[in-house]
């Protein structure tokens, strides 16, 4: 039987981690797995640390992945990359966008952002930075930088680039497609 | 072969409302329950609304109840608080159509204020509960709720709790029932609750639950696995998961109806196994009861009643296996925050320089009790931030409340903070409260409410006036200020605060994630004429930081050209450009 994969999808909120949620769980039922993600509604998408847990395989029973059992951690910031890289397995992949948001208690000088944290991420784990932002501002709309990150990520997981670009059409809302794929192609080509 | 979807449990209870024919549905929204009805108001069958609060979104579905057709409320925990008083007694009365009331608890304290649970509310107002373990039974026993609500004439509680809710799971659909309207016959003896009448049917309600009982232990929602028998486990909702992950051989007694319990079946099990756990979040409710009919079982002295639980909590806690994880690293906290161009961060900041103390309430703004705005004192629930204070000054007398408002959000208000206004006028109170009206119900995703002028369905309404409510209500003092404008406010406050009776102040400005509220400029930093000085970044706001060389940095992503920090500003140093 093949072992259920747990992927989880960390950031800060409002950075649309729920959509990139929803594309995940679309290809992974399109595919025909069983699959629970795991979301985080409510007051902490007010800014706050969130964190997606997604789960496909044979038949999956909980919903949450646990320490040291996460194959793949997708990070939309630094800090949350390295808030999360604990969950990872030992061979685990990181694939971050290379932004960095301050925390409150950062900015009211309560705490010291981390320097280095991809470097020093990258001495235990294999980890690939992406500048999303920047690239979808090149595209023309910095909003769909997480959909260059998932491009990222399908490069390392078991599904057809036709397969993607499907779900990602049912699932972003129609105006966006075209840009959605488009930023899906860059980071696929790019990773 | 059905349809298969992935689906929110949320989104899958919403779905097993459509597919049992229910027609009416009414609820407050509230995290984790708030998309159960954003999801129901996508069956044009079914009508659907937010109602001001969960007491009135549970009578309104007991109506539509007591007419003859399947009809459900929803809601958070707390909310079921609200609801009780309702619920309590129609639990006497009954049904006619199916009456269903959805309670989401939230272990683990994702969004609430507390983490009860809603199965003791039910267990005393003596209304069955169904727990649902993913989506798929969500949506199950959301259907098997109305049959069994009319079965045994009684409302059901279909309780979930956030992981649940906010869980996506595979999900077969099926087509809609459409059952046929309930016959209406006038019979007070069972729907006109007075002493006379509630006395006979509290014996109805007290048969009914026995019959249930008795009938549970044959119900297919609760199931026995047998694996190995050394150790047995009764589990119910979420923690079914867990159980299956972490001791995928033990034998389960898998429980669908959480009350009444299946006692001919537990004792069954219970005889079968070796070591009897069993594993509920939050309160001991099965486990005492279980252990009350003399039955062996290990429970809450090797697991917390606090939060949620885990698979790996149960290899620790039954198994005693050592799981050895890596130590999180050590990194700055990131609570959530007020977003950029939030109102509320204007009126705060203004309150914070003022040095005044607020009395607060349930949404965003409950975010104004920590750095840097430090402004909120209390927090109790829906409505409380008024009655409080007025309480304070009863006690205490007027002058104690000189550095005190009351501050609670325009869905709040219209939720439960119209009776406590009301009550500081006719009990001469001399407080102020602020509303911070931001024209919806912000916390829980922007829904609409009595003073937004639109509906659930997103048909235009009737939109309550709040300052001609305040005025009807007896106010003498209502003001209405742009929550933008610091000069204005604070002028405001210290005018009110001042004031020897009740008076309102409505901050206005719509919520900065509003889609109609998209800003045309935004705010840039001037680096040649900043002073270093730091007042901008003292209301918070993530889209500044403060850069090496002590000057400023707006990020133009986040910024929504709010200018709370241009006023905030003495050398001129940010200004606002047009969006490009």
């Amino acid at each position: 039987m093949e072992q259920t994969k747990s992927i989880m999808i960390v950031g800060v909120g409002g950075q649309g981690t729920l959509l990139t949620s929803r594309i995940l769980g679309g290809i992974t039922t399109q595919a025909g797995y069983d699959v629970k993600l795991s979301e985080v509604h409510g007051m902490a998408q007010r800014g706050g640390s969130v964190v997606t847990f997604v789960r496909y395989g044979k038949e999956v029973a909980e919903p949450i992945v646990e320490e040291g059992c996460a194959d793949v951690l997708i990070a939309f910031e630094r800090l949350e990359a390295l808030r999360y890289a604990h969950f990872l397995k030992k061979d685990g992949v990181i694939i971050v966008n290379d932004q960095r948001i301050d925390p409150m208690t950062v900015v009211t000088g309560a705490a010291e952002y981390p320097e280095q944290i991809i470097e020093n991420l990258s001495k235990e784990y294999q980890v690939v930075a992406v500048d999303a932002m920047a690239e979808a501002k090149k595209l023309g709309n910095a909003k769909v930088f997480n959909t260059i990150i998932i491009g990222v990520a399908a490069k390392r997981m078991n599904f057809t680039k036709e397969e993607w670009l499907q779900v990602i059409e049912k699932t972003v809302p129609p105006k966006t497609v075209e840009i959605n794929k488009a930023a899906f192609e860059a980071g696929y080509a790019g990773a | 072969m059905a349809e298969k979807k992935i689906m929110l449990g949320n989104e899958a209870i919403a779905r097993g409302a459509y597919e049992a024919g229910v027609k009416v549905s009414a609820a407050y929204p509230g995290t984790p329950s708030t998309e159960i009805s954003e999801n129901i108001v996508k069956y044009p069958e079914i009508y659907a609304e937010w109602s001001p609060n969960e007491k009135v979104a549970m009578e309104v579905a007991i109506g539509a109840s007591f007419s003859g057709v399947r009809a459900m409320a929803s809601m958070k925990h707390v909310g079921v608080n609200v609801a009780s008083d309702p619920l309590y007694s129609v639990s006497y009365a009954g049904v006619n159509g199916g009456l269903v009331i959805v309670a989401a608890d939230d272990p683990g304290l994702y969004s609430s204020q507390n983490e009860q649970d809603s199965r003791c509310v039910a267990r005393v107002a003596q209304v069955p509960v169904l727990e649902p373990a993913d989506s798929q039974e969500a949506k199950d026993y959301t259907k098997l709720a109305f049959a069994l609500s009319e079965e045994y004439d009684t409302p059901i509680m279909v309780r979930t709790t956030t992981r649940l809710a906010h869980s996506q799971g595979v999900v077969a659909l099926e087509e809609r029932e459409e059952p046929a309207d309930k016959k209406y016959e006038r019979n007070p003896a069972k729907r006109v609750m007075m002493p006379g009448n509630a006395k006979g049917r509290h014996v109805v309600v007290e048969q009914r639950l026995k019959k249930m009982a008795e009938d549970a232990s044959s119900m297919a929602v609760n199931r026995t696995e047998y694996r190995d028998t050394s150790i047995g486990v009764i589990t119910s909702g979420i923690p079914y998961q867990y159980v299956r992950e972490a001791l995928p051989d033990a034998s389960v007694l898998k429980l669908g109806l959480v009350h009444p319990l299946p006692r001919k079946m537990i004792e069954e099990f219970a005889s079968k196994v070796g070591t009897l756990y069993v594993v509920e979040e939050l309160e001991p409710l099965i486990e005492e009861q279980v252990r009350s009919w003399g039955i062996k079982v290990i429970g809450k002295e090797i697991f917390t009643i606090q939060g949620e639980y885990s698979a790996n909590m149960l290899r620790k806690a039954i198994l005693k296996q050592e799981i050895v994880t890596k130590e999180p690293a050590k990194v700055p906290a990131r609570p959530p925050i007020l977003c950029p161009g939030c109102p509320h961060r204007s009126v705060f900041s203004v309150l914070n320089q003022l040095k005044i103390h607020g009395a607060g309430d349930i949404g965003c703004y409950t975010l104004g009790a920590v750095p840097p705005l430090n402004v909120i004192d209390t927090t109790i629930c829906m409505g409380a931030s008024i009655s409080m204070l007025h309480g304070m000054e009863k006690a205490k007398g007027k002058e104690y409340i000189k550095d005190w408002v009351a501050l609670i959000g325009d869905s709040t208000f219209l939720h439960t903070g119209v009776n406590s206004l009301m009550n500081m006028v006719y009990n001469q109170s001399s407080g102020t409260v602020i509303i911070l009206d931001n024209s919806t119900t912000g916390m829980t995703g922007h829904q609409d409410h009595a003073a937004t002028g639109r509906t659930l369905k997103g048909d235009p309404t009737f939109a309550v006036d709040l300052e001609e409510l305040c005025h009807a209500l007896g106010v003498q003092h209502v003001k209405v200020v742009n929550a933008f404008d610091t000069k204005l406010l604070a002028e405001t406050v210290k005018e009110e605060v001042a004031r020897d009776a009740v008076s309102v102040i409505i901050a206005q400005a719509p919520c900065a994630l509003l889609k109609s509220n998209v800003s045309k400029v935004k705010c840039v930093a001037l680096p040649e004429k900043c002073k270093k000085c730091g007042m901008c970044l003292k209301p918070g706001c993530p889209a500044i930081t403060k850069q090496a060389d002590g000057t400023v940095k707006i990020d133009e992503t986040m910024c929504n050209g709010c200018g709370l920090c241009k006023t905030q500003c003495k050398f001129e140093a940010i200004e606002t450009v047009p969006m490009a």
